[in-house]
């Protein structure tokens, strides 16, 4: 090391001393972007929506008038149609949430902890390719395959059944699950690997046999996997309103929402935006407490 | 939905419009703004056709050119979401139905026009000018696109005559049962208030299909709701019923002349009833605070012009509004669309007149009489939602 | 646990099964690719390569994919920015609040993209301002940031801090440390998760479709207005088929990244 000579330090060196001993001003600084973003931009317009719920339209002219309202809920909570399509979509999220986990578990398994490693790879990069494809050309696609003289009526045919049709809430199941299966089998297959094998030699040096270790052992290490995936399957098919539409013919909590924005109704879209608000804020809660975040 | 605004820009909008000067007293300019290189439009799909779709039919592609100005466009999928999509503030125009211009008029959104700066407006059929749906006091606000009506579209080997009536798509015992599409707005409402009135001796008294009192209204929406057990799709999209037509998925529908146009292979073929049809008429209207004021009268008097106004109706499947329109569709393409005006009568008064044009339900029933109320555009919107959403 | 035989033969159908499903619809869509009519019954009538002269020689498809990169690299761009600056605030340091971050940040891909894209519509219309690339680009980032926070925030968790702690003892500026050591930790990671921000800021249609004004057209866009129009529905099928294709590269590429990175750690 060679001395040298006093120079003034750069300014760098100098924000540098400053910040060194000031903890909290060195995370004020990390975080003032990205927090100043999110609360402005994003909490700030959930704001601004959630204002529009109690005010009141024109009747007319559909203009929004600044004057405090209730209308909105009174609406919501008076027509039963509302209440069948919460549940309607709830119970949907829940059914497609359940499918994916039963279907990409075996994938995600099969791909962490018995390929090979080169078939591994190609597997994993199978699962992420459909995520390129476009979700729009996929649900026209399904469209077209469930449509009459479509392929699912041509694949069936042979044994003497039909496609389910495009007014059906079957082919809606299919479909959802179809959009968001990789978004299932990536987390799962990802918290699999991180199993160390040490821990299941253990579990076997132990006694325990194979469907024991399962249980036990894997299943439990899995499972905050599970609930991350999970958030992606409840939540994208709570929110959908597109495949709704163009595959079943049906309204969900989306198509209240997006119906009632485009068609100038919207206190009472905004109003309806607090159910699926509300709903993912408590799941994420829950899934934060299965440890979910880490195996994002 | 026009949302509010932070008063300052009001301000400066207002500001900016005052410098512009030169308005006239009814708030229309009173010289052609000079064209500003910028056109955004919005149009029921197929109002605006730049050739992509299929070569034959480009009518934007001339306007650009020799105006300058780019069009872009966003399609509306009914009335009550192309008042919307105007009232954001981001378009300077669009053409608008009957159930639309009278919102976009009576909430300041569309301005009036002065036609003076529009020459072509000269040839427009007399009953299409000065209409209530298109004029405040005899002052224009907007120049027409054309009308037509919602027909009946049927699989043709399923019905093989041409049904007469609207049975096909009402009745539960209709041989297109589950097979049956219907447009997805609560302007469909109507459909059903006329079926009430054109059959069992119209018990409800219903004279005006879009201004019900609250029985004839509950009566309309226990019919569709009746109906959503026959009904397989609700179409936003004339695609919907393109592919469903075209598959074999539906047998019978409510539907534009446009779907059938594009179904020349399938065994489709539409009709308008004789016991009721509704029906549509578009008017372009510029919007009160459109950012391209020039090219927006560029495009009006373009549309109104013969070539224009001929493809766009031929396409799209309507009645053209001038004479001239109806001469150039006669020798274009080599006379391919001769007769175009007799097939969709477009100087034909009386199926004019038997057509009940879309139009907004209002609360005060837009009659004389104080005590009658009807429902609003409101509670139609809302109760589709219960129609189609249980 | 060493799976039985039978296991793991199940296993080896399943996946099989799975696969099949999974991409039985993307070969229907480039079998349509080349199906000449405009109308898709099953089985296709043909074949045509027409659809891919009109899809490469139709202006609004190029235009749409040089705004769908536009829009995804400036989202990206902030995603990284934010992402990275919310990650280390959070994996280095504990203060008030730190857990909720997480869910902040998670929050945009968590809640329905239609509330999201309702929410921005109607602040930016209330704030007078135009929609156009920039609107769908702040769109965008809301729910970009999560995906490079999430990536980088693992890494720097399973990086020891010694490495850092070193270059502080030896007398290295906060920033310099950040420079030579943190950065380059982190770099595969930037690499992932910049890439997956894109991916989905690319194929996004909601948020976008509120966020948008007339004049923008991204992809997406491009392919929701063309279904709509019954002859122009082909070349979306040749868009979908090329974009597939396409995107063997960047998957590709980051699975080479992180596995390689991946190993290195272990």
């Amino acid at each position: 090391m060679t001395i040298t000579a006093a120079h003034s330090p750069s300014r760098t060196r100098r924000l540098s001393a400053w910040l060194y001993g000031r903890p909290r001003s060195q995370v004020v600084i990390l975080l003032a972007l990205p927090l100043g973003f999110f609360l402005l931009v994003y909490i700030g317009s959930l704001v601004v929506l959630f204002l529009n719920a109690f005010l009141e339209t024109d009747p007319f002219s559909g203009d929004v008038i600044p004057v405090f309202s209730l209308d909105a809920f009174v609406t919501l909570f008076t027509e039963d149609v509302y209440r069948t399509i919460a549940l309607r979509t709830i119970g949907m999220a829940l059914l497609v949430t359940v499918t994916c986990a039963i279907l990409g578990f075996p994938v995600a398994y099969y791909i962490a902890r018995i390929a090979s490693p080169r078939t591994k790879r190609i597997l994993v990069i199978a699962v992420l390719m459909p995520l390129w494809a476009s979700y729009l050309v996929k649900i026209y696609t399904w469209r077209t395959m469930l449509g009459g003289n479509g392929f699912v009526d041509w694949l069936l045919a042979p044994i003497g059944l039909e496609s389910p049709g495009l007014d059906s809430l079957v082919s809606g199941w299919f479909v959802l699950v179809y959009l968001w299966l990789p978004y299932m089998i990536l987390p799962i297959q990802a918290g699999l690997e991180r199993i160390p094998g040490s821990l299941l030699e253990a579990s076997a040096d132990l006694g325990g046999k194979a469907g024991i270790t399962f249980r036990r052992v894997v299943v439990p290490l899995v499972l905050p996997a599970i609930a991350a995936g999970s958030i992606f399957t409840f939540s994208l098919t709570l929110g959908d309103y597109i495949a709704p539409a163009f595959i079943s013919n049906t309204k969900f909590i989306g198509n209240v929402i997006y119906d009632n924005s485009t068609l100038g109704n919207l206190p009472l879209a905004a109003a309806y935006s607090m159910l699926p608000v509300l709903i993912m804020v408590i799941y994420l809660l829950i899934a934060r407490r299965l440890g979910a975040f880490e195996s994002l | 939905m026009r949302q509010l605004r932070i008063p300052a820009m009001l301000v400066v909008v207002g500001l900016v419009a005052s410098a512009c000067g030169q308005s006239g007293p009814s708030g229309a300019p009173t010289e052609l703004p000079a064209a500003e290189g910028e056109l955004n439009l919005v149009i029921w799909t197929g109002y605006a056709e730049n050739g992509t779709n299929y070569p034959e039919f480009d009518w934007v592609t001339p306007f650009q050119d020799e105006t300058g100005c780019q069009v872009h466009t966003t399609d509306m999928t009914d009335s009550a979401n192309g008042v919307e999509l105007l009232q954001s503030g981001q378009y300077d125009g669009g053409a608008f139905s009957g159930d639309a211009t009278l919102r976009l008029m009576a909430g300041g959104d569309a301005a009036p026009v002065n036609t003076d700066l529009i020459p072509n407006y000269a040839n427009v059929f007399d009953n299409l000018k000065g209409q209530p749906f298109n004029s405040v006091d005899g002052v224009p606000y907007g120049v027409p696109q054309g009308w037509g009506a919602n027909i009946l579209a049927y699989n043709t080997d399923t019905f093989s005559s041409a049904p007469d009536n609207w049975d096909p798509i009402w009745d539960p015992n209709s041989p297109a049962a589950g097979h049956i599409s219907v447009y997805n707005s609560s302007i469909f409402i109507a459909d059903a208030a006329m079926r009430l009135k054109t059959t069992n001796d119209n018990e409800f008294g219903i004279d005006n299909p879009y201004q019900l009192s609250e029985e004839q209204f509950n009566a309309a929406v226990d019919l569709l709701t009746e109906q959503g057990a026959i009904v397989s799709q609700y179409w936003n999209y004339a695609t919907d019923q393109i592919t469903g037509f075209g598959s074999g998925d539906l047998l019978a529908g409510q539907t534009w002349q446009y779907q059938v146009n594009n179904l020349p292979d399938a065994p489709i073929a539409a009709v308008t009833p004789s016991d009721y049809a509704t029906g549509w008429s578009d008017t372009w209207m510029i919007a009160s605070e459109a950012a391209h004021p020039g090219c927006m009268y560029r495009w009006m008097d373009w549309a109104l012009s013969p070539e224009a106004n001929a493809q766009s109706t031929i396409y799209f499947g309507e009645a053209p509004v001038s004479q001239e329109a109806c001469d150039f569709a006669e020798t274009w393409q080599d006379g391919a669309y001769a007769g175009h005006c007799d097939t969709f009568h477009a100087t034909d008064t009386a199926y004019h007149d038997f057509l009940e044009f879309w139009e907004t339900p209002r609360e005060d029933c837009n009659d004389d009489d104080d005590s009658t109320t009807c429902k609003s555009v409101e509670e139609w919107i809302n109760a589709w939602t219960t129609i189609t959403g249980s | 646990m060493t799976e039985s035989r039978l296991t793991k033969a199940f296993l080896r159908v399943a996946t099989g099964v799975v696969l099949v499903f999974i991409y039985t619809p993307l070969v229907i869509v480039a079998i349509y690719a080349f199906n000449p009519t405009a109308t898709q019954t099953w089985p296709p009538s043909g074949f045509t390569l027409q659809w891919f002269g009109e899809a490469f020689s139709n202006p609004n498809v190029l235009s749409s994919f040089a705004s769908s990169i536009v829009a995804g690299v400036f989202a990206t761009a902030i995603a990284l920015v934010l992402g990275t600056l919310a990650s280390l605030a959070v994996a280095r340091y504990s203060f008030f609040g730190r857990e909720s971050v997480s869910l902040l940040l998670l929050l945009p891909l968590a809640l329905p993209g239609v509330v999201t894209g309702i929410a921005l519509s109607a602040t930016f219309q209330t704030l007078g301002l135009k929609f156009a690339l920039p609107t769908v680009i702040v769109g965008h980032a809301t729910f970009c940031v999560v995906i490079v926070y999430n990536n980088v925030l693992a890494r720097l968790r399973r990086t020891p801090r010694s490495a850092e702690e070193a270059s502080a003892d030896l007398g290295a500026a906060s920033m310099t440390t950040f420079r030579r050591i943190t950065l380059p930790a982190m770099r595969t990671a930037l690499l992932a998760g910049g890439l997956l921000a894109f991916a989905l800021s690319f194929d996004e249609v909601i948020v976008t479709n509120f966020t948008a004004g007339p004049g923008t057209e991204t992809i997406p866009l491009f392919i929701l207005r063309s279904i709509q129009r019954p002859h122009e529905l082909p070349v979306v099928n040749v868009v979908a088929f090329v974009l597939v294709l396409l995107s063997v590269i960047p998957v590709y590429i980051a699975q080479r990244i992180g596995g390689r990175e991946g190993a290195a750690i272990r």
